[in-house]
């Protein structure tokens, strides 16, 4: 049995990473429902983007079991491949390229026809309002255009699931807002996602959220269960309280 | 799915990004300058510069006879643009200073009574003292000096007997009136290229080295460089597969050091006047092959490290080693038999050999097939090396 038997987009199990001595991600258990927004919070080096790497087949895990869109990450990353879209916390479209250019390598590995390729190409043009710089460089948009961009070549081939790794850091709250629309959207439309970030303001925007902590998940639920659990009035309560108890002091709302 | 959806697949997904790769080249104009422009200026120079012939060799002449025999033998070499004569006197001592001072690289020693021994024995010695510090110039110059002198005698009927010796310190001195050596008559005779034009040798040679060192360079700094920016993992995370993506990282610069070729040869023929005596299709086809094989080799590497710059300094051992055992520079027949043995692993050597095959001596496919055979067993080899040093995952 190579795959997981049920419809959950993203099933865990003990999904663990270790680099020598280091635990990276230590036993980490959770399901992600198909059309869920799933937010991984957690402070940097908390193991957010290792747990996206083996989950997306860039990175092979060291123990426990992961199936994504059905598929082993052990045993069919390629085939997970298929399914899933990515964007990476560094912007790795081609700089030199324009903006159809870019859309157009990635439609053409996707195995996408001419026809979708040109579609979603002025499809996506539209939506982010690129049309008069589509035959630009890429590398010299603004960087919250560019990040718009990576995930609109990430939902391309409208994949099953997309991982986004922290895609709203660094741009400006507008555009952090803009994006979180895109996001949306692509739910709407059926796409799981996950997304890491580190804004805890964004983790309302979620379904769910899982809050790691030095490699383990520490709290997982929607935003509301987490606050009512922890006595907390906003998730960035429920994330203090877990990573420095002794600085919650007595429980009162942080704002 | 049917084998022609998947060929049409796997071809649709490499031209994708090959065509990428070809805007990446047009859109960096250092580099296009780099793959097109530096080559050509590299051949232009460097075929002056990689030359056995010694040209301009200063002579000087200690003539004791003065005698229009003695004369003769002055002009014969002034006439010659292998020589250039720095001085003549009838003082060995002169002659041993001009020596030392580097400004004579043959002293010409024409003793006493060299015009009468002519006349009477119809055969007469001469002093050739050579500075063999640059060992094989000394042996080239000799065989010019004793060529010249062969060519004079002949002219007068008569023998002239050339009595060479090396100095590295020893002072040139007045030749003993009868030597006890031997009479050799050597006929020479160079096939293939008889006029001993050594840019016909050096130039396809160096052609060949500049455009593996380009490619080389190339392909190795490629994937590193992706690796570095991070754009990797985005394709990385694509279903496109290891070879489609080999494939496409190679077919662009395979395309350019065709055209580098092709730019080199038409440079080769009309400035350089190298012949093309064998099929030009044929060559063309080798070079392709060639390649191929550079290349992998190029992407192996880049696929092997981390950083462009470790992607640089491998690339440069491979490639120092690669021309030092190619036989370009010194030939393999004189190198050590291990040596010998190991370069035959050596693709740079088998192109090399080829191209100088077809080229000079009008070589058919059935005089170049094992090295072709060769070639292309290395094709597969180094191609199926990157493809599987390529990790779409880390472990």
């Amino acid at each position: 049995m190579t795959s997981s038997g049920d419809d959950r987009a993203i099933r865990t199990n003990g999904l663990t990473r270790t680099f020598g001595a280091f635990t990276a991600v230590d036993h980490i258990t959770f399901d992600v429902k198909p059309g869920e927004v799933f937010g991984f919070l957690g402070a940097n080096g908390a193991g957010k983007t290792t747990a996206i790497r083996m989950l997306t087949g860039l990175l092979t895990p060291s123990s426990g079991e992961a199936w994504v869109a059905g598929h082993d990450v052990y045993r069919e990353s390629e085939l997970i491949k298929r399914d899933i879209g990515y964007m990476s916390q560094r912007f790795s479209l081609y700089d030199d390229l324009t903006v159809r250019e870019n859309i157009r390598l990635y439609g053409g590995i996707y195995d996408l026809t001419r026809d979708q390729i040109r579609d979603r190409t002025e499809r996506i043009l539209s939506r982010l309002g690129l049309s008069d710089t589509a035959h630009d460089a890429v590398g010299a948009l603004p960087l919250g255009w560019k990040q718009k961009l990576a995930l609109s070549v990430a939902l391309l081939h409208e994949p099953r699931i997309v991982f986004l790794d922290e895609p709203t850091s660094g741009v400006d709250p507008i555009t952090r807002r803009q994006f979180w629309e895109l996001i949306y959207e692509a739910a709407h439309a059926g796409t799981t996602v996950l997304v890491t970030t580190h804004y805890m303001d964004e983790a309302e925007y979620c379904d769910r959220i899982s809050i790691m902590v030095a490699g383990r998940i520490a709290a997982l639920g929607s935003p509301a269960e987490l606050k009512r659990d922890a006595g907390a009035s906003s998730i960035d309560e429920v994330f203090v309280r877990l990573v420095r108890p002794e600085l919650a002091g007595g429980g009162g709302p942080a704002q | 799915m049917s084998a022609a959806s998947a060929v049409r697949g796997f071809a649709r997904r490499t031209l994708a990004l090959a065509r990428a790769e070809v805007l990446h080249v047009i859109r960096d104009r250092a580099s296009l300058v780099q793959i097109i422009v530096m080559p050509l200026v590299q051949l232009l120079v460097l075929s002056n510069v990689a030359t056995f012939a010694v040209k301009r060799s200063p002579v000087y002449f200690v003539d004791f006879d003065h005698s229009p025999a003695s004369r003769g033998i002055v002009t014969r070499f002034a006439a010659s643009d292998l020589f250039d004569i720095v001085g003549q006197s009838a003082s060995p001592d002169a002659a041993n200073e001009a020596m030392l001072r580097g400004d004579a690289t043959l002293v010409v020693t024409i003793p006493r009574d060299f015009e009468r021994d002519l006349v009477r024995d119809k055969a007469a010695p001469i002093g050739l003292d050579l500075n063999a510090e640059k060992g094989s110039a000394a042996g080239i110059v000799q065989s010019y000096a004793a060529q010249t002198l062969t060519d004079y005698a002949a002219e007068l009927g008569t023998e002239i007997v050339p009595t060479p010796r090396n100095v590295i310190d020893g002072p040139p001195s007045e030749i003993p009136p009868h030597p006890g050596a031997a009479h050799i008559d050597v006929r020479l005779r160079s096939w293939y290229n008889q006029t001993l034009d050594y840019k016909h040798y050096m130039v396809p040679g160096i052609l060949v080295a500049l455009v593996t060192m380009i490619g080389t360079l190339l392909t190795a700094q490629n994937i590193a460089r992706e690796k570095e920016m991070g754009t990797l993992e985005q394709l990385n995370v694509t279903p496109i597969g290891k070879a489609e993506f080999i494939t496409a990282k190679l077919l662009p610069f395979w395309v350019l050091a065709m055209i580098d070729l092709m730019l080199g040869l038409a440079v080769a023929r009309l400035v350089f006047d190298v012949p093309i005596r064998g099929s030009l299709v044929l060559l063309m086809g080798s070079a392709g092959l060639y390649m191929i094989v550079a290349l992998a080799i190029g992407l192996w590497i880049s696929a092997l490290v981390e950083t462009q710059q470790q992607a640089m300094f491998t690339s440069f051992f491979v490639i120092m080693i690669y021309l030092l055992m190619s036989g370009l520079l010194t030939p393999i027949d004189s190198m050590p038999h291990w040596v010998q043995v190991a370069s035959l692993v050596n693709p740079v050597r088998h192109f090399v050999s080829i191209s100088r095959a077809i080229l000079v001596k009008g070589a058919g496919l059935a005089e170049i097939s094992t090295q072709l055979v060769t070639l292309a067993v290395f094709a597969v080899g180094f191609l199926t090396l990157a493809i599987r040093q390529y990790r779409k995952r880390a472990a």
